[in-house]
């Protein structure tokens, strides 16, 4: 049986869906999903119809992690010794931004939670807005490119390495592209107690503008290029990482209309060189090239 | 009896409930029941778990996970706090989950004042939570046990503001009855909720509602707020029975029966507007007081009822919608509308912590008098407004 049924309104391709396929599979039934406002909230619970197969709760849009913390110390207060483990499922926006407050504060109280971003790089429940896990050039709706504008000009916050400040015992990436990662690394976080995070790279056909059939392969080119590096980090160190045989920017940027103008305007070059050294830098530090 | 902090016996009352999970913010006037919380788990005289939390937000949102979890759980804050929390506490009570809160009543930045009075609460008013209002350090504590009695009934399931006046109540030291677990015990069953997260019996919650269902949901916790009404006086009476003391139901009265004029008020200035009553009583005033103890659910009926033989009406708001006026005298005046052809009249006062004195409140009823011969009534009243500051 599918934990997230089929005949939920996702649109068709969608990544975070498949993100929560490759979750469940590795968690089981033996789980609580605490999710915040956003596309997978309103994709999976339009009452009185569910898609979730196992418990699953949705409050607000920024408290996920600390919702997650009362459902773990209650199971706890109850003296429940079972083996249901808690996790967080919730989008970049809901995550990096408006949440990190609450999940900052999970993280430091050491809760025995698993918190899992599905990354689609912007708020796409609200109609594709610029969160701060937007990448450097893309176009949103609140990021447009125009005429003195390459669209978001910041970029990518680095969140893995927030929650590894925290000094938890776990946290890692990895991309749809890879559901047999996603598989081993979420199997991995949730047998270690206290708090994990992992962030699951989830490209998004409608916001980035790419053919519903390709959101595989769109996933597979951000991790080709290094601009979305797979790599683990155990107690504050990195203990392993997606070696890849390197693709140039381009191959990841041509194939979406996020990134259209910087094909067509002036100056567009200089840009995907700027992003090209980002995914150098990557590359130079996690040790990524074969 | 003990002569006790006031946030202490919140604190020993919040412990005989027993609950689950405690999670707050440090805020003052708030700090004592969180420290004195705090100091029990610490020394395992509660068998709860207690998360500090980096907000109010959070402090809120623990809370709300761990009562869909199944479990009984406490919060206390106060002003800036309680306005964090203001998207969660919506949240809270259209889950249905029968979180219990100390709301301790402080004024709200800018500017920034620590002091008492009750703008936050009453800001808090449309929110879907009951919220009760105490006289004294016994009522305040006492309150918090029949606030989970009446917040988990079963066709109630809502959360519970349980609001005291800071510094004036959760400061002063009192004598206060304590309580025997036993009888606690007794009176409270443990939590038996509805819905539960469980993975044995896999359920979903905080759906989004269409514009097909939405009303309906809205609808339901309107009817558990005419549920309340009548379970706050049923579950008042109870706790008079088992435990002696007892504070109103939905209001209390004083002096009220022949009273020409009659003081409405909620909050620790009931104890001042008592005493001065008796002593206008003496002086020939027959002037009467209804406490309103629930706030939300608003008590129109009792209030209808209670004032029907009076002459004029008097209402403190230590607060202001600005632009109108104190928010109880709207609510007081929309109740009596139709109804009643009482002089009304509206007084802001002991804002950011001025004392209200029994002076105060005698001007106020010579106020009232004099409006009631003149037929002239100012509606809304800054009390002892210091004109030479403005």
């Amino acid at each position: 049986m599918k934990l997230l049924a089929p005949g939920h309104r996702g649109c068709a391709g969608c990544g975070a869906a498949i993100a929560v396929h490759s979750i469940l599979s590795a968690t089981g039934k033996d789980v609580i999903v605490v999710s915040p406002t956003g596309c997978l909230e309103v994709i999976s619970t339009p009452y009185p119809e569910s898609a979730w197969e196992v418990p699953w709760i949705h409050s607000l849009f920024e408290n996920t992690a600390a919702v997650a913390s009362g459902v773990e110390v209650a199971r706890r207060a109850l003296g429940r010794k079972d083996e249901t483990k808690v996790i967080c499922i919730g989008g970049d926006g809901g995550t990096v931004d408006i949440g990190i407050g609450s999940l900052s504060g999970m993280l430091e109280r050491g809760h025995d939670v698993t918190y899992i971003c599905y990354d689609n790089e912007a708020y796409m429940n609200t109609g594709i807005q610029r969160s701060g896990s937007t990448p450097y050039d893309a176009a949103t709706t609140t990021s447009p490119a125009g005429k003195i504008s390459f669209g978001n000009d910041r970029p990518k916050k680095n969140t893995p390495a927030i929650a590894a400040a925290h000094g938890i015992p776990y946290v890692a990436t990895s991309s749809i592209a890879y559901p047999a990662d996603i598989g081993k690394k979420v199997k991995k976080a949730i047998a270690i107690k206290g708090p994990k995070y992992l962030q699951i790279h989830t490209p998004c056909p409608t916001g980035w503008g790419f053919d519903s059939n390709r959101t595989i392969e769109v996933g597979r080119l951000a991790v080709e290029t290094a601009l979305f590096p797979i790599y683990e980090m155990e107690n504050g160190k990195i203990t392993s990482v997606k070696k890849i045989k390197r693709k140039p920017v381009e191959e990841y940027l041509k194939v979406q209309r996020r990134f259209a103008h910087l094909f067509k305007k002036e100056g567009g070059d200089a840009e995907i060189k700027k992003i090209q050294e980002t995914a150098d830098a990557n590359a130079k530090q996690l040790g990524l090239d074969m | 009896m003990k002569v006790i902090e006031g946030s202490y016996a919140v604190a020993e009352a919040v412990r005989v409930c027993k609950p689950h999970v405690i999670s707050a913010y440090p805020i003052t006037p708030q700090t004592h029941i969180v420290e004195t919380l705090s100091q029990m788990v610490a020394d395992g005289a509660i068998k709860a778990e207690y998360v500090r939390v980096e907000s109010e937000f959070s402090a809120i949102s623990v809370c709300i996970g761990a009562s869909a979890a199944g479990t009984r759980t406490y919060t206390a804050t106060t002003s800036q706090g309680l306005a964090l929390m203001h998207e969660a506490l919506f949240n809270a009570a259209g889950m249905r989950l029968p979180i219990v809160m100390t709301a301790v009543n402080r004024s709200l930045s800018a500017p920034l004042s620590i002091w008492n009075d009750q703008q936050d609460t009453i800001s808090q008013r449309d929110t879907g939570w009951i919220q009760l209002h105490a006289e004294n350090a016994q009522e305040a504590s006492d309150t918090i046990i029949q606030a989970y009695k009446i917040a988990e009934y079963r066709s109630i399931l809502l959360p519970v503001m349980v609001c005291m006046d800071g510094y004036i109540l959760t400061h002063v030291y009192e004598p206060v009855e304590l309580w025997e677990q036993k009888k606690v015990d007794a009176f409270l069953p443990e939590f038996d909720p509805v819905h539960v997260l469980d993975p044995k019996k896999p359920k979903t919650f905080g759906a989004f509602a269409d514009p097909s269902l939405y009303t309906e949901f809205r609808y339901m916790v309107q009817e558990a707020m005419e549920v309340a009404k009548k379970k706050i006086v049923d579950i008042a009476n109870e706790f008079r029975d088992e435990f002696g003391r007892y504070y109103g139901g939905l209001i209390d009265e004083y002096r009220a029966k022949d009273a020409e004029t009659l003081i409405l008020a909620m909050g620790s200035v009931i104890g001042t507007i008592k005493d001065a009553i008796d002593e206008m009583r003496a002086d020939g005033i027959p002037v009467g007081l209804l406490k309103i103890r629930a706030y939300r659910p608003f008590p129109v009926d009792t209030i209808r009822d209670a004032v029907a033989g009076a002459k004029a009406i008097i209402v403190l708001d230590k607060n202001i919608s600005m632009g109108y006026e104190g928010a109880l005298f709207t609510d007081v005046k929309s109740a009596l509308y139709g109804k009643s052809g009482v002089t009304a009249l509206g007084f802001i006062l002991g804002l950011g912590g001025r004392d209200i004195t029994k002076q105060t409140i005698k001007d106020m009823v010579a106020k009232a008098l004099e409006a009631m011969k003149s037929g002239k009534v100012q509606e809304c009243e800054f009390v002892d407004l210091r004109k030479e500051v403005l």
